[in-house]
Order: structure tokens, then sequence, then C-alpha cells
């Protein structure tokens, strides 16, 4: 009899044993599956320098930090421009200037990607946008710096493109791919723009 | 529908995505169970206002009305901040 109750209890540890062990597996999992899925977050990238494009980033970008989302905007290579608050020339190489030279100095110079016509198009579009009582480009940006979207410049296409820190708007922070991946991996929207 | 409000915003003229993004910071700085009415002529902040408060945690749309005022059509949301 005393063997029977002895096997019956050390059943039961055992069973217990491997229920708490289940528990911690799952457990385990659980914290692996909430580490991977995604938060309230939406990633962009602004690859474009044109006027019409940088404006829908930004309108999407306010209008998700709005909505209470977490909203970062990489810009790389002509969104960089967007960023830009005036060019300088002396010390760059001849590329560097020729470059500072063809580019906007800053987003008021954006042109739009279609029509641009020198410049014409992107005033035409800014007057219609003003008639029909739309932010301006750059309301829009220091609204989405009022409402919390990080602004990250790329520092691969900043250097390239011979642009320095003093060229861009202060408040930027500076980052690569893996920057931009660890945010938008975690987001549930990820846009290229 | 005549439903109760604490605050008025007047986002008429406004265009996307500014009346969300007004409403949003008068929500802000609202109590919880307060609520806010939004009076917008973008018609597309219907939808909007829809949207955002299916996403967002802290509010909730208790309704939506259309009205005329001199001529022009208005929407009106009425939003209310919860937590």
């Amino acid at each position: 009899m005393g063997t029977s109750i002895d096997t019956r209890a050390g059943e039961e540890k055992s069973r217990v044993q491997a229920l708490e062990e289940k528990v911690q597996e799952l457990a385990r999992r659980l914290e692996s599956l909430e580490e991977r899925a995604p938060e309230d977050r939406v990633a962009i990238v602004v690859f474009s320098g044109d006027l019409d494009r940088v404006l829908a980033a930004f309108v999407i970008a306010t209008g998700a930090a709005a909505m209470g989302q977490e909203v970062s905007m990489f810009f790389t290579f002509w969104g960089l421009s967007a960023l830009k608050k005036g060019s300088e020339l002396s010390g760059k190489t001849f590329f560097q200037k020729a470059m500072a030279m063809m580019s906007p100095a800053s987003s008021i110079e954006l042109p739009v990607s279609k029509m641009n016509y020198f410049g014409v198009g992107a005033k035409m579009l800014r007057a219609m946008m003003k008639e029909k009582n739309v932010s301006s480009l750059e309301d829009m940006i220091s609204l989405a710096r009022e409402l919390g979207v990080r602004a990250i410049a790329c520092e691969m296409s900043r250097d390239v493109m011979g642009i320095r820190d003093s060229e861009l708007v202060p408040g930027l922070e500076h980052g690569g791919v893996a920057s931009f991946l660890a945010d938008s991996l975690k987001s549930r929207t990820s846009l290229f723009i | 529908m005549s439903q109760a409000f604490d605050k008025v915003l007047d986002a008429r003229g406004m265009n996307c995505p500014m009346p969300l993004v007004n409403a949003r910071k008068e929500a802000g700085k609202m109590e919880p169970g307060q609520v806010l009415k939004v009076m917008a002529t973008d018609r597309g902040s219907v939808a909007d206002f829809q949207g955002w408060a299916k996403i967002a945690k802290n509010v909730e749309l208790l309704g939506q009305e259309e009205e005329s005022v001199e001529g022009a059509n208005v929407y009106v949301h009425y939003v209310k901040r919860i937590g």
C-alpha cells in the first residue's frame, strides 16, 4: 500500500514539474513573440526631394502622429534637401560644389515631380495650395516637430553629397540603414517615398 | 442629434490633415470623459475621424453629422476623450 501511495505522489510531482516546464516554455515563447510584434509606429523613408512627394510624406507623418502613432522619418539622398536651411560652398570639392549649386538650398526651393518648368510649377502648386488653405510644407515640417515626429538624416548620403551638418536644420538625428530597419521592423507601416 | 459637448473646435476652412491634427491637440488638453465638438468643411474629415477613433486608444467617436451653415456643408464630429 505504502509503495503505491508513494508512486502516485511521485507521479503527481513529475506531472506538476512537466506543467511548470511547459508554462516556462510558453512564457519564453510569448516574450519572444511580443518582442517581434509591431508597435504603434510608422517609419517613412523620404528619398525624393520633390515638393509634392515630400509634402505627401509630411501629411502622412503628421496625420499618423495625430492618431497616436510614433513616427520616424528617414531622409536620404534627394530627400535631405527638405532638411536644408542653406547651401555652403567654401571648402567643398568640385563635385560637392556642383551638387550644392544644383540642389535646392532649402525646402522652399524644392521642385515638383512633374511640370516643374524651372520652378514655375512648384510656385504654382504652392499658390494653389494656399488658395485651398492647405498648410505649406514648412508649416507641416514644424508641425511634425511639434508632434514629436523624429527626423533622421542618412549619414552616408549626407556624406556622399557633401552636405554638412551646418547646412541642415537643427534637432536632427543621424543614422544609417540599421536605425531605419530597427524602426521599420517594429512598425505597422513602412513607406518609401 | 443633440449631443452634449464641453468644447468646440472650429476647423472650418482647414484641409487635411489639419482638422485631425488640431482635434488631437485639443483632445490632448481635455479631461477623460469630456467631449469635443469639431466643425469641419473638409469632406475627408468624416472618414479621417472614424479612422482616428478606430486606431487611437484614448478617443471615442460619439457621432457625426452634416449640416449646412451659410450654404456650406459642415461636417460635425463629436469626439470623447477616454483615458
